[in-house]
């Protein structure tokens, strides 16, 4: 956990945090212990990947952020902007499956979060559909959701998290049901958005190869109760495109990441 | 997505006229069939009349019959909508509040299973006929349409009410534009069992009701023609009977479908 890179000052880098988990645990109702204890520090306009074997904790890490559970112990501190009261603390959440209503329309399921924030429906409308467009679904606002494919479904609640213009958006391992020639599109796609928004993303995972190419850092995590096992910066020229995925340096990454990843699934042989 | 949609058309227009004009055909067939039985074998009226018997009385009676009519449809409609009105919003609080839920689902279940002919000539002895009629047709419909709609207020999608609660919802907001809508579908199922069940709660009481006098519904004239021996006249309010339950549940099944015709599986056709 010493990736946070001191060269700004520790001034700097403290007000630069997005996120930050300190001792987190979370014990569930059952006293089945899921997680940690957890650190992790996220700097603004990072992209990080959280790595791990299936019921490590991950999502539960995410939800913890998000604020949609709470940590049995330790503290989770996420930035926001002083004084001004934003929609859903300042966050975005794409959840594992696209999670749209089905009762109304495309652009009906993106205004949602600015109608429950109380933003006037012309002004809610004229978001939802900019949200529509930055994710190249503009012809599909009135279309109702089981009229789209399983991949704009999912493009539909990406821009669903991001109409609310959060700092931060949490991915609970949001394409993993899409076929792979999907996936490497929208993969594309994400990292063209966060090229433009600067947002910080946190995507959750347990694709190596997926991880290794989007994120800056992928955190590579234990069997449950979850902990940081290894974090490993992805350092490669941006832009990254299709070249890198194919280059001799991403099935470098892929390989070490994996081999971090070795120990988590060493204990589950007998599972 | 769209495109498909003339293509798939053809079939299935053809598919529905068929099972429109099949049973149709059935009908015509057991019609004549009863016509042609009864001529041969000179069955009177008073024993079984023919359906153009039937027919005619209908005609020759229906100034009385028309206002029982009126009547049944009416007490009919009164206990539906008590019912739709009582189910959903007991439901609502059931959703509110577990105690509540605890406290009165029991009754309700004793309600719904203690038969309703049975309580009917209780209620006539407290309650004014009329409204002793629509709390029999209230209490035969209203147990589907609350549990159906509290069936539906509890399948609310995980992730969606986890949505709701990461941008702030209100409780009236997350009732107003996720829950209702989610039960939607399980509402409208409840309705529709409950339209033909208001009729037969609605029946039940003007018979349990018909020796008191008063009552001038369908079900009170199929009593009184039967102690008349006016057997086609019973036939024909019967008639008029079978007709209002096949209206009441077209009209629901039509309101149920035009309703979800955009989003919900069944009211989808097969290919698109």
């Amino acid at each position: 956990m010493s990736s946070v890179k001191p060269s700004s000052g520790v001034e700097a880098s403290l007000t630069a945090l997005a996120v930050s988990l300190r001792d987190v645990t979370k014990v569930y109702d059952n006293g089945v212990m899921a997680l940690g204890p957890l650190d992790l520090a996220v700097r603004k306009g990072e992209f990080i990947s959280l790595l791990g074997p299936s019921g490590c904790g991950k999502s539960t890490a995410l939800r913890l952020i998000a604020g949609l559970t709470a940590a049995s112990s330790g503290t989770v501190r996420v930035s926001r902007h002083e004084g001004e009261m934003q929609i859903g603390h300042g966050i975005g959440f794409v959840f594992q499956e696209p999670t749209l209503m089905p009762w109304t329309s495309v652009r009906e399921n993106v205004r949602l979060p600015l109608k429950l924030g109380g933003i006037p429906k012309a002004e809610g409308r004229a978001r939802a559909d900019a949200a529509l467009a930055s994710v190249g679904l503009a012809d599909f606002a009135d279309a109702f959701p089981r009229e789209l494919s399983g991949g704009m479904k999912m493009r539909v609640s990406l821009a669903r998290a991001l109409v609310t213009d959060p700092d931060i958006l949490l991915m609970d391992e949001p394409f993993a049901a899409l076929d792979e020639i999907t996936r490497f599109r929208l993969n594309n796609d994400l990292l063209a958005l966060w090229r433009s928004l600067g947002k910080t993303v946190i995507f959750v995972t347990h694709s190596v190869f997926e991880s290794v190419y989007l994120s800056q850092r992928v955190v590579v995590m234990t069997a449950r109760p979850g902990r940081i096992l290894a974090d490993i910066r992805i350092e490669t020229v941006e832009p990254r495109g299709e070249e890198f995925r194919t280059s001799a340096a991403y099935s470098d990454y892929c390989r070490r990441v994996s081999a971090a990843l070795a120990p988590s699934y060493a204990g589950q042989l007998t599972l | 997505m769209n495109a498909q949609a003339p293509v798939a058309a053809k079939p299935s227009t053809a598919h529905s006229a068929v099972r429109f004009v099949l049973p149709l055909i059935v009908f015509a067939a057991g019609l004549a069939a009863w016509e042609i039985v009864v001529r041969l074998r000179e069955i009177p009226p008073y024993v079984l009349p023919a359906p153009s018997v039937i027919f005619l009385t209908l005609i020759k009676d229906w100034a009385v019959l028309s206002q029982s009519l009126a009547t049944t449809l009416l007490t009919t409609l009164e206990g539906f909508a008590a019912a739709s009105i009582g189910g959903i919003a007991l439901a609502l609080l059931f959703n509110q509040s577990k105690w509540v839920e605890y406290s009165l689902f029991p009754y309700a279940v004793v309600l719904q299973v203690t038969p309703v002919i049975a309580v009917a000539p209780l209620l006539l002895i407290y309650l004014e006929q009329q409204t002793a009629v629509v709390v029999c047709a209230f209490i035969v419909a209203f147990f589907p349409v609350l549990s159906n709609t509290t069936l539906g207020l509890n399948s609310v999608d995980r992730n969606l009410a986890g949505l709701f609660q990461l941008y702030g919802a209100s409780k009236p907001q997350t009732l107003r534009f996720l829950k209702l809508p989610a039960a939607l579908p399980y509402i409208l199922g409840g309705l529709r069992i409950a339209g033909g069940l208001s009729l037969i709660g609605a029946v039940v009481a003007e018979i349990a009701a018909g020796t008191a006098g008063a009552g001038s519904g369908l079900a009170y004239r199929i009593a009184e023609s039967g102690y008349r021996l006016n057997i086609p006249r019973m036939f024909a309010a019967l008639l008029l009977l079978s007709l209002a339950g096949i209206v009441i549940y077209g009209v629901l099944a039509l309101i149920s479908h035009l309703v979800l015709r955009r989003w919900h599986e069944s009211a989808l056709g097969k290919e698109t």
